[in-house]
């Protein structure tokens, strides 16, 4: 199955080719120095500043599952990001929840949210799914704004409490909570990699690429979609429950279509279709945004020059291009 | 004060009216976006800042040039749809062989440039437009009262919505465009401007949003982030009705604009999110939409 997955993708789309023993050894090798990144970065870099690009780039790492490996572009993201990050912030507060309760609780929810979303968005293919899964997220987005008892409307809920993990440990310390952020950022990533590198991510990827293909095999495509649509929203999910409990604010931008667009954003210039693409083009973003903060709406406009470029000229990602460059999928 | 199904009849006749009005520019909107996507194969995701761009010209014309309103109406789709002939030849055309999805993040991209520009120059908190003096007022009808110039702009959409159906269904070039949407290749086998069909496509759809943000000027405030929410209200209204048909696209266009008014009147809360159940409904139903052809 997995020769037919990958010898058959079409020309210059960015299959990952079946992983040899380099690869491989490369891939651990870039893991080593991922964690090793992780362990140093809160001693030179601002911690808050790095959970802020670990919780978006395991956020890409999530949409990127989707669409580099499943094929499926899905404009309304935002909407597990943010919903998890309301769940885990009402939960962390109202009800008084450990933080790692309320991350899961958040995520869970993202998962049944995927469910229902990606069963009905998967009925249409193309440009329809992706229409779809937009116009969802904007009910979600609306359903937010117009339930402030529970998400607190235009306000947001704020100052929600980091808690003791496990009851246990205070989080209130930034370098304290960057452990937990680094750790579920690692796990995360982790799994993805596992999920793609399964039987079941060969036969998302076959279905990627050909689906009736894949479909005259045996393969019940549509419950591979879904199943890999839920797989992505609850990470995206695990991203936005974790960023409410960082930022301790849960707010309208989180499902918001703009949130959706900023992850499609990172994804693309990091490298569509890569492992590692997503945590680059998350830093590469999360960084702008941060430099460019004072100036406003210019930040929309360099996003939005980003975006054509990339498009026009560079459709391969910062990653995708050293991959082509080194000769081995990344 | 007699009532109407327990809501007193001016609050009733006033949500349909300002429904219909949604429902105009849904039309209209909607409509562009299927003779593009018949064309083009790409979503245009510009489409809601090209609508608050013809708002903004014709906000722009009125103050720095002293056009009025009906100038406007003729003068900001034909900038509008000049800008988006550039797009056209100059972004979109070079993406034309790859994945239709690029299309769509390419003009995600361009929408994301024009609201930012316009937001840095205008801010966001709206700039007011008059209604044209020819148009104040309104007409008592007993039942209620009608001001003129929402009569005039749900009159001026439905003529504009099946003047396109007449031009493409009708008229010679209209089977042109059909034959193009069929088979470009055949169709340019056949010494038919293919090319030239496309750009004058792209930019007759991006016309008919700039004509639907100069309907609107006067009745929401001139506003960088008019556009945006919209685009995404009818993105589902094209999921409803399936791109295949003109008359779809405008039928479901008044339809929903309609469902949406009443709505607002029986059930206040859902009103932002009715499109998008009853999307879910007919996703349910007939994941084709209602007029598609596609299975």
């Amino acid at each position: 199955m997995t020769d037919l997955a990958t010898t058959e993708a079409p020309a210059g789309s960015i299959a990952l080719a079946d992983t040899d023993d380099s690869t491989a050894r490369l891939h651990r090798n870039l893991f080593i120095a991922l964690a090793a990144l992780l362990v140093v970065a809160p001693f030179v870099a601002y911690p808050v500043f790095v959970m802020k690009v670990l919780c978006f780039a395991l956020f890409a790492i999530a949409f990127n599952l989707l669409l580099g490996y499943g094929g499926l572009l899905s404009f309304g993201h935002a909407a597990y990001f943010g919903m998890a990050s309301y769940v885990s912030a009402y939960t962390a507060k109202q009800w008084g929840l450990t933080p790692e309760l309320a991350i899961l609780l958040g995520t869970a929810v993202a998962a049944l949210l995927g469910t229902v979303f990606g069963a009905l968005a998967i009925r249409r293919q193309g440009i329809y799914f992706a229409m779809i899964t937009l116009a969802l997220a904007q009910m979600v987005y609306f359903f937010s704004l117009q339930t402030p008892r529970f998400t607190g409307g235009e306000d947001g809920i704020q100052a929600v409490p980091r808690g003791k993990f496990l009851g246990l440990f205070s989080l209130a310390d930034d370098r304290a909570l960057y452990w937990l952020v680094a750790a579920i950022f690692l796990c995360g990533v982790l799994m993805i990699y596992r999920i793609i590198h399964s039987p079941f991510g060969q036969v998302c990827k076959a279905i990627r690429d050909n689906e009736p293909r894949a479909i005259s095999l045996g393969y019940r495509a549509n419950r591979y979609k879904l199943m890999v649509f839920v797989l992505s929203a609850t990470f995206a999910g695990l991203a936005g429950a974790t960023k409410a409990i960082v930022f301790q604010l849960a707010s309208l931008t989180d499902v918001y279509w703009t949130m959706s667009g900023e992850v499609v954003l990172m994804t693309l210039v990091g490298g569509l279709g890569t492992v590692f693409g997503p945590i680059v083009g998350a830093a590469v973003i999360v960084a702008m945004q941060n430099y460019l903060a004072s100036l406003g709406s210019w930040v929309l406009v360099v996003q939005g020059v980003i975006f054509v470029a990339c498009v026009l000229l560079f459709r391969e990602g910062i990653v995708g291009v050293i991959a082509k460059w080194i000769r081995k999928p990344l | 004060m007699f009532e109407l199904l327990g809501v007193p009849p001016q609050a009733l006749f006033g949500q349909v009216l300002l429904g219909l009005i949604n429902g105009s520019f849904y039309a209209i909107l909607s409509l562009g976006l299927a003779v593009i996507f018949g064309l083009l194969n790409i979503i245009n995701f510009t489409h809601g800042a090209q609508y608050m761009m013809g708002a903004f010209v014709a906000w722009m014309a009125l103050n720095y040039l002293g056009l009025n309103y009906w100038a406007a109406l003729i003068v900001a789709p034909i900038v509008v749809g000049a800008v988006g002939i550039a797009i056209e030849r100059l972004l979109l055309r070079r993406i034309a062989h790859l994945d239709h999805l690029y299309g769509l993040l390419l003009t995600f991209g361009l929408a994301l440039i024009i609201q930012g520009l316009f937001r840095n120059q205008y801010g966001s908190s709206g700039l007011p437009y008059a209604i044209p003096p020819q148009l104040s007022g309104g007409q008592n009808l007993g039942f209620m009262f009608l001001p003129n110039y929402r009569a005039w702009v749900i009159v001026a959409s439905l003529v504009v919505c099946l003047g396109t159906w007449f031009l493409i269904e009708k008229t010679k070039l209209g089977s042109y465009l059909r034959a193009a949407t069929e088979n470009p290749t055949l169709t340019q086998a056949f010494g038919i401007n293919v090319p030239l069909l496309v750009t004058l496509t792209y930019g007759f759809g991006v016309a008919l949003a700039a004509f639907a943000g100069v309907l609107a000027a006067p009745i929401y405030s001139v506003n960088p982030n008019m556009g945006g929410d919209l685009i995404i209200v009818v993105f589902a209204v094209v999921v409803i009705g399936g791109m295949g048909s003109i008359m779809g696209a405008i039928v479901t266009g008044f339809a929903l604009g309609l469902v949406e008014g009443l709505t607002k009147v029986f059930y206040p809360e859902g009103a932002a999110t009715v499109i998008f159940v009853i999307m879910v409904l007919v996703l349910l139903v007939k994941p084709a939409g209602l007029f598609g052809r596609q299975a």
